[in-house]
């Protein structure tokens, strides 16, 4: 393996791994707050309770996010130099913005939440979670963007002399539509996520019958949750859909292993391709349904990878403009349909549980349990799809991934990096999982006892000039 | 004043706050060991850090976003350059990071405070030699590309460069803990301020003086004093039991170094062996237009979180003592 090799896989296994944490910070610290909320109007202990149940769950996880964030944001100088020194001037923005504005917001209330419960009045207690948690939510926008701004490049200009990409409207940067679709695809997806975790470890305690009562509210929110942020997930990946047929057509048509330009195409559900050759061996497709999804009509026109390689050819010179299209294939339909049995799973729930029942049949909480891990499994599919997608672009029709990667990096190094970063990241997911079923099976705190809550009697001054 | 050398000042200042805020977290994780001797010691000395070091840490996410955003070349040539102990720092700070939110949820505890010590320890070591050699020059081509390698930068002065910040981090953990806490934590703290400020006196003075001698100005010399000053001030202070002089003095040095730091830098940011192929503020900037974005973003948002990231220290300002140990998850 050379350089290339080595840092495309390091920076795909530490960007999946920290996007395993994410999806869930971004639910969870909304729904944490929400409950919060409810506890502060209402006064009832119960939403205190499940607040600090949830809140110690959704702690666990930030941590982890936290530390491999701090990763990602020296990668791009580490192992993609020439990609940093080319956007650096659009592609920084963001990225500084991220901090300044989301990053330090949400560490510092976060922090002042942890260990504010009886340092601060209950109002501005509530209002430090509820900043964390917007902070949290305003970072990913600003990555997004980040991120949208490689896949669809606006708002800029390429400087003759330099060869670089230079900045010359960050309002369309901010507002790439690319964006405005991504974040809400996103952000649904992270609240199916949080939503199939409360699920299911609700679950496990209406199952053994524990602490019925909390856990039977947390599972009603769970499945509300899931099932509006599932439609919501399609919704938007619908729109996602119809833009990237527009800016990214290869992608789109790799994503369907459409080979010819087609009016009226259909969506297929399995295929197997034969890329050699440019065609398929084998499909089984839905009548014009990739028509539909793509351009809202029956017989839109939808462009065919050995068309769009032979106009690439002519507009970006001789290449190969293709990703690999087993994985966009096969990626594109594992976070359709993990996420839509997430989905199935949250509408069985609900029938199950109307009128205030309790699942009798014990496989109804083995399915929940077990559907945690399906929106993560649609996550990581739908990131891989994006950025392989791509391929073999980083910036979409400007900078391939291959003249992006540092010159002066030896194999030695990132072989040693990226090792290091697999071993130790294994490692900590495993104290990580081992934590979180601790936790849970200790289970929320009993009324009135709050967990650590050490009076602070102190009345040593607190700065002795 | 041209907007690259406002982005220079903006970056210095950054690093700056970084050092002063995570310096002590640092010092802290240093002297768990030494000063922490069983496990209520060590849960108060951990809690103070424990509601901020997280927002400390942010200051060098937001340093290294803003080195992007305003000279993506330093940054790519930074940190593609310097990988190795790039990498180690990060590493470190990942355990570390883990280790101070799962410690207290663990049956051991005392298991994580070897990630945190060393977490702790290898970064302030590494910033030192990272930042001696960005003020020694590193071979640089043409391009900008770091054509050195590991050994390069494992040269003397970055060497002594590395035990100036681990002293100096040190040092400013200890007053921290002495003006933090109580009892006989605050005493044990006192003593290694003892210890540790001298020390961190020779070497920082030594260090300081030796980049005198290779860059030096008048204002990078009035610089010099400041520190020393500082750092003797926070010694005496600490001998006069007058700790919030003390960690104020120290925290001037800090800052003060820093600046002294890149005042000798500029207008280079990455000074070449070769001269003629340094990064320097103006090669290695963003164009106007993206500065001047930025200088509108920075003017807005730096002072509400200066605003708010005070008003915590303010929420956690009571000191702690083995019996009263912060409350929260
Ligand atoms: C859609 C959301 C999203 C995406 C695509 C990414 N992140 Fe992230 N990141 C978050 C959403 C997020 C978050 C939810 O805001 C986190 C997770 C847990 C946390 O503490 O904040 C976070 C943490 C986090 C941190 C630590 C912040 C702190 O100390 O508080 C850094 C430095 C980054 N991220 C940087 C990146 C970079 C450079 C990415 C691109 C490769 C990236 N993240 C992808
Ligand atoms: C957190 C969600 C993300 C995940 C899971 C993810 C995953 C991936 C994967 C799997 C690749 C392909 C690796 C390969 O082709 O070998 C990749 C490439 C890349 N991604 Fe992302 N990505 C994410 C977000 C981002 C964001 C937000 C950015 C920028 C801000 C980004 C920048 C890049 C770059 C520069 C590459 C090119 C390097 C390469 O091809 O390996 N990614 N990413
Ligand atoms: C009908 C269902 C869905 C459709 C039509 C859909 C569509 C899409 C499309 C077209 C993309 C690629 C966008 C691009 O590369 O420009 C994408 C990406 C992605 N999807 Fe989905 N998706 C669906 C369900 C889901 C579900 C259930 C999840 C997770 C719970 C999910 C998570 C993601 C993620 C994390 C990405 C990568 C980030 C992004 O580009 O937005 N998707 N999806």
């Amino acid at each position: 393996m050379d350089v290339l090799d080595l840092s495309r896989w390091q920076f795909g296994i530490t960007t999946v791994y920290h996007f395993i944490f994410v999806p869930l910070t971004l639910g969870l610290s909304i729904i944490v707050a929400g409950l919060q909320t409810a506890w502060y109007r209402t006064g009832k202990a119960k939403y205190l309770r499940l607040t600090k149940f949830w809140g110690k769950l959704f702690l666990i996880n930030f941590a982890m996010g936290v530390v491999t964030g701090i990763v990602q944001e020296f990668q791009f100088g580490m192992n993609w130099s020439e990609y940093s020194r080319f956007v650096g001037d659009i592609f920084g923005a963001p990225l500084a913005m991220e901090g300044l504005i989301a990053f330090f917001l949400e560490s510092t209330f976060l922090g002042l939440w942890i260990f504010g419960w009886d340092k601060l009045p209950k109002k501005v207690h509530l209002a430090t979670i509820w900043a964390a948690a917007i902070g949290t939510n305003i970072s990913a926008y600003f990555i997004l963007a980040a991120n949208s701004w490689m896949q669809h490049p606006v708002g800029y200009k390429i400087n003759e002399a330099t060869g670089r990409a230079e900045l010359t409207d960050i309002w369309a940067v901010l507002t790439n539509d690319t964006t405005l679709v991504t974040f809400p695809h996103v952000m649904f997806g992270a609240f199916v996520t949080a939503g199939a975790f409360l699920l299911g470890v609700s679950a496990w305690f209406l199952w053994r019958r524990r602490e019925v009562d909390l856990f039977r509210t947390s599972t009603k929110l769970a499945l509300v949750i899931t099932l509006v942020a599932s439609v919501g997930v399609m919704l938007s990946g619908h729109w996602q859909a119809q833009l990237m047929t527009e800016q990214q057509p290869m992608k789109m048509a790799a994503a369907e292993a459409l080979w010819e330009d087609e009016n009226g195409a259909g969506f297929s559900l399995f295929a197997i391709g034969d890329v050699e050759n440019g065609r398929n061996v084998f499909n089984i497709e839905i009548p014009y349904g990739l028509s539909l999804l793509a351009t809202n009509s029956l017989d839109g026109g939808v462009e065919g990878i050995n068309d769009i390689q032979a106009r690439y050819e002519l507009l970006y010179g001789p290449g190969d403009y293709r990703p690999s299209i087993g994985l966009a294939y096969w990626t594109f339909r594992l976070m359709i349909g993990f996420g839509g049995l997430a989905a199935l799973l949250a509408l069985a729930g609900l029938w199950l549980t109307r009128r205030n029942r309790l699942p009798e049949n014990p496989w109804f909480y083995r399915l929940a349990i077990a559907g945690i891990f399906l929106p993560f499994l649609a996550n990581t599919m739908g990131w891989i799809f994006t950025e392989m997608g791509r391929q073999p672009w980083t910036v979409f029709g400007l900078m391939t991934t291959a003249s992006a990667v540092s010159p002066n990096a030896n194999v030695t190094e990132v072989a040693l990096s990226l090792v290091g970063f697999t071993v130790v990241y294994a490692v900590l997911a495993i104290i990580e999982v081992r934590l979180l079923i601790k936790s849970i099976r200790q289970g929320p705190e009993p009324e009135g006892g709050e967990s650590g809550a050490t009076p602070q009697a102190g009345t040593t001054p607190a700065l002795s000039f | 004043m041209e907007l690259t050398t406002l982005w220079f000042i903006l970056i210095a200042v950054l690093w700056a706050g970084y050092f002063l805020l995570e310096g002590f977290d640092f010092g802290v994780g240093i002297l768990l060991p030494a000063i922490g001797r069983d496990e209520a010691d060590r849960r108060a000395l951990i809690g103070t850090i424990g509601p901020v070091w997280d927002g400390n840490e942010v200051w060098l996410l937001v340093a290294g976003g803003a080195t992007f955003a305003a000279f993506p070349e330093w940054y790519a040539t930074l940190f593609s350059g310097f990988y190795l102990p790039l990498f180690l720092i990060l590493l470190a700070l990942i355990v570390r990071g883990v280790a101070f939110e799962y410690r207290h949820r663990s049956d051991v505890p005392s298991r994580w405070d070897h990630a945190i010590f060393w977490g702790s320890l290898v970064p302030a070591f590494l910033w030192g030699v990272a930042f001696a050699n960005i003020l020694r020059g590193v071979p640089l081509d043409a391009n900008h590309e770091y054509t050195g390698n590991l050994l390069t930068l494992l040269n003397p002065y970055a060497l002594l460069g590395g035990v100036v910040t681990l002293a100096l981090f040190t040092m400013h953990g200890a007053v921290f803990l002495a003006l933090k806490t109580g009892g006989e934590l605050r005493e044990r703290a006192i003593r290694v301020t003892k210890i540790v400020g001298p020390v961190t006196l020779v070497v920082g003075g030594l260090f300081l003086v030796i980049t005198q001698l290779m860059t030096g100005t008048t204002a990078t010399w009035a610089g010099v004093v400041i520190a020393a000053a500082g750092l003797a001030g926070a010694i005496a202070a600490t001998l006069r039991g007058r700790d919030g002089w003390a960690f104020t003095a120290n925290a001037v040095a800090i800052v003060v170094i820093t600046f002294t730091l890149f005042g000798s830098l500029f207008p280079d940011v990455m000074p070449a062996l070769d001269p003629a192929n340094s990064l320097t503020v103006e090669n290695a900037a963003s164009t106007p237009y993206t500065l001047t974005v930025m200088t509108w973003v920075a003017a807005i948002f730096t002072p509400i979180v200066l605003a708010y990231q005070g008003w915590t220290y303010w929420v956690f300002r009571k000191r702690l003592t083995r019996q009263e140990v912060p409350a929260g998850y």
